[in-house]
């Protein structure tokens, strides 16, 4: 009686794992195929595009403005140390690091406050934070050209204090106000989301040990908010390194940016490698930033 | 968690009220002010001069507006479709299984969002440039940077949104229900079709919307591979904006501001109903 029990069993188990085995390929074959409509778009599309930028960045520029896809050489690399780009590259630095420290630090704050609302009026206050996130940028950045303008209401209203015209329209000040403006959102939205899931009882129990506010804000909440805070910085700072719609609507013939500098070598300009050598610095820099993201802990973006 | 560390002593609750008051006055203000200088009956852009909707007639009866419109939600419509149905696909890909080239394709989903609007924009037109010249040159087939091209471009970044939504939805759920479908004999499609799909529909209504308003928000990207014809409504605006402004431009942004709402507002709706998410 045994050994016919036995039987099945010992010629069962090989059967199972042969057919694991064949459904595991299944699977694997099976997770390919669903993938490989978007694989197949995005390399076309996408990866593809993205090598033709790097191959561009190193091609000759014609006499008519063409561009020769020969006498492969690295001017267009060289041309980025020259003084005018060099000014602007420093300047989109500056702007960007600018706009980034203002959004942290109306942020932090804010975002705190809405983490320690209760349920429901943290959830309205987050809609209403949701809303200018979503809202066209364009629109959004338009609408401060409207309040800035010469006769605006901004400068009817500093005329009728006394302080005088408001100039700042097609300033770097106006650009920075504007990427601020734009970006605040991308700031709050991490952050809030790092500080809401901190361990509130660390906090209170750096309090109840006697630290002081302060102390505990250094050692405690403000390490515990990092990862919201790394992630919030570079949402902010890459789109304001990169950006041109903002410049080009609040800005001037003085603030000349990054990406619009890309632009004007593509559109005016005409000389492609050199367009395409900035842009794929501008590419490595975001990936670098990308890495330092996922590096310090953060999952999604 | 614990509630005594949330609460604020009275000083830096008032601190901190204030603070929050003051940022949603500096992102409601200029929004409400262009809402009302829309209705303004005064030629100069940022003052009341009594109530009108003559804009919004212009709006209307302004050929260039509306073509650049109607080309704005062909645009969007098509390119939401497409993206919706392969970022589902790669989501519930790579959610669902290992596959060969599995982490090379998740870093390429991620790229799109990843890169500035410039870079892509750049990317777009050197490919499309290229692209139409070899076809040209190769099979004698003659086409032009139009609709197509910036389909095209827009389903090439929304896919990649879309399926980050959808993975953000798969990733919380209990993979029990369509296993125990799967067990009681269901086929694949059937079990797709009737559990997993509607678990996942939230994600992918979520992740749908998200489409639309960047298809319907992009300037740069759509600059660059637009033909003549294909231009969109936010570029069309973006052109007149760079000329100056004028009441026409307050009113057509008053339009694409009430679409932008609209799409939150839902996607709020649809957000609720997946139990929140991150996005």
């Amino acid at each position: 009686m045994t050994a016919v029990k036995e039987a099945p069993a010992s010629e069962a188990a090989p059967a199972t794992l042969e057919f694991a085995l064949v459904n595991e390929a299944n699977k694997r074959r099976r997770g390919l195929l669903l993938a490989l409509p978007a694989y197949i778009y995005l390399v076309l599309f996408f990866a593809i595009p993205l090598g033709i930028v790097v191959v561009y960045s190193f091609a000759t520029r014609t006499r008519t403005g063409g561009t020769a896809l020969s006498g492969w050489n690295i001017a267009a690399y060289e041309k980025l140390a020259e003084p005018i780009v060099r000014d602007i590259l420093f300047r989109s630095l500056l702007l960007a690091a600018i706009t980034t420290i203002i959004c942290l630090v109306l942020a932090y704050p804010f975002s705190y406050f809405i983490a320690t609302r209760t349920a429901t009026v943290r959830n309205i206050m987050l809609v209403f934070v949701m809303i200018p996130f979503w809202s066209n940028f364009l629109v959004r950045n338009y609408a401060w050209r409207v309040l800035l303008g010469n006769d605006g209401p901004v400068s009817r209203f500093t005329e009728g204090v006394g302080l005088g015209e408001t100039t700042i329209l097609f300033t770097q000040t106006a650009v920075v106000l504007g990427l601020v403006y734009g970006f605040l959102p991308f700031m709050i939205l991490p952050m809030y989301a790092a500080i809401e899931r901190m361990d509130w009882s660390l906090i209170e129990a750096s309090r109840d040990l006697g630290a002081t506010g302060v102390q505990t804000f250094r050692k405690v909440t403000f390490p515990l908010s990092r990862p919201g805070v790394i992630a919030g910085s570079i949402l902010v700072f890459i789109p304001s390194l990169g950006a041109y719609v903002t410049p080009q609507i609040l800005g001037g013939a003085k603030t000349t940016l990054l990406g619009s500098y890309i632009v004007t070598q593509f559109l005016t300009a005409r000389n492609w490698p050199v367009g395409a050598s900035v842009s794929t610095v501008l590419m490595v820099v975001m990936l670098g930033a990308t890495l330092v993201y996922f590096r310090s802990g953060g999952r999604t973006l | 968690m614990s509630v005594g560390a949330k609460q604020l002593s009275g000083k830096t609750r008032w601190t901190l009220s204030v603070n929050a008051l003051l940022i949603y006055v500096f992102f409601y203000a200029p929004i409400a002010l262009l809402v009302l200088y829309s209705f303004s009956n005064d030629n100069l852009v940022g003052r009341w001069g009594g109530f009108t909707l003559d804009w919004y007639r212009d709006f209307g009866a302004n050929d260039e507006v509306q073509g650049a419109l109607s080309v704005s939600v062909r645009v969007a419509i098509v390119s939401t479709l497409v993206s919706v149905i392969l970022g589902t696909m790669a989501a519930l890909a790579l959610e669902r299984y290992r596959f060969r080239g599995n982490r090379f394709f998740d870093a390429l989903l991620y790229l799109p969002v990843i890169v500035p609007d410039v870079t892509m924009a750049v990317m777009m037109l050197l490919f499309f440039t290229q692209g139409l010249n070899l076809l040209d040159s190769l099979f004698g087939i003659r086409l032009s940077k139009g609709i197509a091209t910036v389909t095209l471009s827009h389903i090439a970044f929304s896919i990649s949104f879309v399926s980050i939504v959808v993975r953000a939805r798969l990733s919380g759920m209990n993979q029990t229900l369509e296993e125990a479908a799967q067990d009681l004999y269901a086929t694949r499609f059937q079990a797709f079709r009737h559990v997993t799909l509607p678990l996942i529909l939230p994600g992918v209504v979520g992740g749908a919307l998200l489409a639309l308003t960047l298809s319907l928000d992009d300037v740069v990207i759509t600059q660059f591979v637009a033909g003549p014809g294909s231009t969109t409504l936010p570029v069309y605006v973006f052109g007149l904006i760079r000329k100056g402004v004028s009441p026409l431009i307050n009113a057509v942004s008053v339009v694409m501001l009430a679409a932008s709402i609209l799409l939150v507002l839902l996607s709020l709706v649809a957000q609720r109903a997946r139990g929140g998410s991150e996005f």
